[in-house]
């Protein structure tokens, strides 16, 4: 059972980036590069932010506190990453050797959000995942939820996707001064951290329901902000 | 190549006398910056153009033309070669990791390699971190003796005995460590084998190892024998070095990693450079090359005490609690892999006489039909190297750092690691020439290691305890 539970929510929490990365990054070897030098920029964002939750001891019990500054941080973190491709633009030219990738705007954003999106799932579930695989044991015996583990995968793939979808946003509002998609993608970020606070009262429903919406509102901001329309998705179904 | 250089250096109206020396004084300088080179050095292989140009005043304008060319084409070229690192170590990383998470035998501390004679048992830290100084200060004596060894055997020319060694080398590493390898995996998941089958399958895999590392095979078997020989030479270090001795090996190989590659004086360097001077390519070392070189490719290592060595390995084979026996087997064998880390392979064989030469090739009009063929198969053929010490002392700090179970702190190593590599790479394309492979990478890695096990671990486990999500 543990392993059957391992891989199904491994599959959950990572069959989706799984995919986006096989079909979408991994023939191009610069974009490669981007998504592990952007999930590098988020890890330097994570060790600031759990450093500043370190040294504010009396802070340290407020989980909010913590939350707060990490998401503001990645933020930040963020913004630089949009400078450095900004600043580095001719070099990553050069390097990529076509300029499909390194002009198109949305295609960095896009690699570059999933690199944090699916560092963070992986630095949010993979230790949970790993308990689960390991064995022995069933949940929710003692004391606990039931769908422990299955909502903890669906919140890891909701925030690959959102990072995804943010950064598009995000870099969007950069790019065209935009300063309302900026504050979108900060306030959807806070929102989404502040709902998952209620988890530790185990309103899985709730919180799941919520988050969700949030995906599902920000995946169609993402979608309208790069040009989309749904009379382009019906053509790319259609394969026109 | 010869015809080919004479043709670089574009003095078709002189005496032929003069060409020759004009040919000796290119080929000189152009062939220390390149091809051969040392200790976990990544090469891309062309480098700089001879810094010394000859005396000809049509030459300095194409030189710099071509100086300016190379650049963008390395950068083009940059990023596919990246990834074609990125893939063998990433492999090389998960064997070792799910090895250590998997098979119990790889984390337990029972036996010690003989140049680590303090064993940390003390309770106290302050003990542990002396242990851990002096043991690593062994090592690296050990280290560097065989170094000069290596060097002293390759000047006088003992051929002999330096390719003897390699062959005995891989030998031990694909039957022996091999066995015990499949040993401790059949252990640990409970799958019974019978001798014969288990004696069978090893020899098979041994034999074909030896005739893909030292012959010939094709690329992805090499490739796939080589990453395999790394993890294996990475477990060993897992498990056999002491817990702190492993950090601070770490940082100190780095250092020398450094030293050795850059210093003036730097052994491996003049390692490199007596064998340019010969004009000959440096007995293959074991090294991971992203392109068709698999017939220079061999394993380097140093020692006259072979045989020595390898009679006591024997007779202490059973014996595992007796240190002599183990430890001389896997210290010789440390020694081997250090040595191949320094021993970067000279790509000047026969069948591909200009591999390397592309920085320097002559201007186009120069060339005749089948040159340009073959420059055009050399820009197919170029490729980074990575020593296969790189590859497995990667693969140590992360192997070590997922011991202790918690995974972000392999992954953040993992990430760090490849950016290491990455900026290394970015250097190389920048300087031009052979650069030590380990400093950026362990630097960051081990940074990474100890702050995501201090400060992050805490805080993402209280999130991860009331399922917030940042």
């Amino acid at each position: 059972m543990t392993v059957a539970e391992f891989f199904g929510c491994a599959f959950l929490a990572f069959g989706t980036p799984l995919a986006m990365f096989c079909f979408t990054i991994s023939d191009s070897p610069i974009k490669i590069i981007l998504l592990i030098f952007s999930s590098f920029l988020w890890l330097l964002a994570l060790l600031i932010s759990s450093f500043i939750w370190f040294i504010f001891i009396p802070l340290r019990d407020y989980l909010i506190f913590g939350v707060l500054v990490s998401v503001l941080i990645q933020e930040g973190f963020r913004y630089i990453v949009y400078k450095l491709l900004d600043k580095t633009s001719a070099g990553l030219e050069e390097l990529a050797g076509n300029s499909l990738v390194t002009h198109n705007k949305p295609v960095l954003a896009y690699v570059s959000g999933l690199g944090f999106g699916i560092i963070s799932g992986l630095f949010q579930s993979l230790n949970i995942l790993a308990d689960a695989g390991s064995g022995p044991g069933t949940v929710g015996l003692k004391s606990g939820s039931d769908f422990f583990f299955i909502t903890s995968a669906t919140f890891a793939l909701c925030i690959v996707l959102l990072h995804t979808f943010w950064n598009v946003i995000f870099f969007n509002g950069i790019h065209h001064h935009n300063k309302i998609n900026i504050i979108y993608v900060v306030l959807s970020h806070l929102i989404f951290s502040c709902i998952t606070l209620l988890n530790s009262y185990q309103l899985y429903g709730l919180t799941l329901t919520l988050s969700i919406a949030n995906v599902i509102i920000t995946m169609l901001i993402a979608f309208k902000t790069v040009g989309g329309s749904v009379m382009k998705l019906k053509q790319c179904i259609a394969c026109q | 190549m010869d015809g080919h250089v004479s043709e670089a250096s574009g003095t078709r109206d002189k005496p032929l006398e003069a060409e020759d020396r004009l040919r000796k004084k290119i080929k000189q300088p152009r062939e220390r910056n390149y091809g051969a080179t040392s200790n976990d050095v990544i090469v891309v292989n062309p480098a700089q153009p001879p810094p010394q140009d000859p005396p000809h005043r049509d030459r300095r304008p194409t030189q710099q033309e071509m100086e300016e060319d190379e650049e963008k084409e390395i950068l083009k070229y940059g990023a596919k070669h990246v990834i074609k690192l990125f893939v063998p170590v990433t492999l090389c990383m998960m064997v070792v990791v799910m090895t250590v998470n998997s098979v119990s035998f790889y984390t337990v501390k029972d036996v010690y390699l003989i140049y680590t004679p303090f064993h940390e048992t003390s309770k106290d830290t302050g003990v542990k971190i002396w242990n851990a100084l002096a043991n690593s200060m062994i090592l690296m004596v050990v280290i560097i003796i065989m170094t000069v060894l290596l060097i002293l055997l390759y000047k006088n020319r003992c051929y002999k005995i330096i390719h003897g060694w390699l062959i005995m080398s891989s030998f031990m590493l694909l039957f022996l460590f091999s066995y015990l390898y499949l040993e401790e995996v059949m252990r640990a998941y409970n799958i019974p084998m019978d001798y014969p089958t288990a004696l069978f399958i090893m020899w098979n895999f041994g034999v074909v190892g030896m005739i893909a590392i030292h012959w010939q095979s094709p690329l992805r078997l090499q490739q796939a024998y080589l990453i395999f020989v790394s993890a294996l030479m990475a477990l060993v270090f897992v498990k056999y070095l002491p817990e702190y001795t492993t950090w601070v090996v770490l940082g100190v190989i780095s250092i020398w990693d450094l030293v050795a590659v850059l210093s003036p004086r730097g052994p491996l360097r003049i390692l490199v450079e007596t064998a340019q001077e010969r004009n000959e390519q440096i007995f293959p070392a074991l090294i991971y090359s992203s392109t068709v070189l698999y017939s220079i490719v061999g394993m380097t290592t140093t020692g006259t005490e072979t045989g020595n060595e390898t009679r006591r390995l024997n007779e202490n084979q059973d014996a595992s609690a007796d240190q002599a026996g183990f430890n001389q087997e896997w210290a010789s064998t440390t020694r081997q892999r250090v040595q191949q880390r320094q021993i970067e392979v000279q790509a000047n064989d026969q069948s591909h006489p200009t591999q390397y030469r592309t920085v320097t090739r002559p201007p186009s009009d120069n060339l005749t039909e089948a040159q340009r063929h073959q420059q055009q198969m050399e820009e197919e053929e170029r490729g980074i190297k990575l020593g296969l010490g790189d590859f497995i002392f990667y693969s140590v700090l992360v192997g070590k750092a997922s011991s202790y179970g918690d995974w972000n702190t392999t992954i953040a190593c993992f990430v760090a690691i490849l950016i290491g590599l990455c900026l290394t790479l970015l250097l190389l394309a920048v300087t031009r020439k052979a650069l030590p492979a380990l400093p950026i990478s362990i630097t960051f890695g081990l940074f990474f290691c100890v702050t995501t096990s201090v400060l992050v671990k805490p805080f993402t486990e209280t999130l991860a305890a009331e399922q917030v999500f940042i």
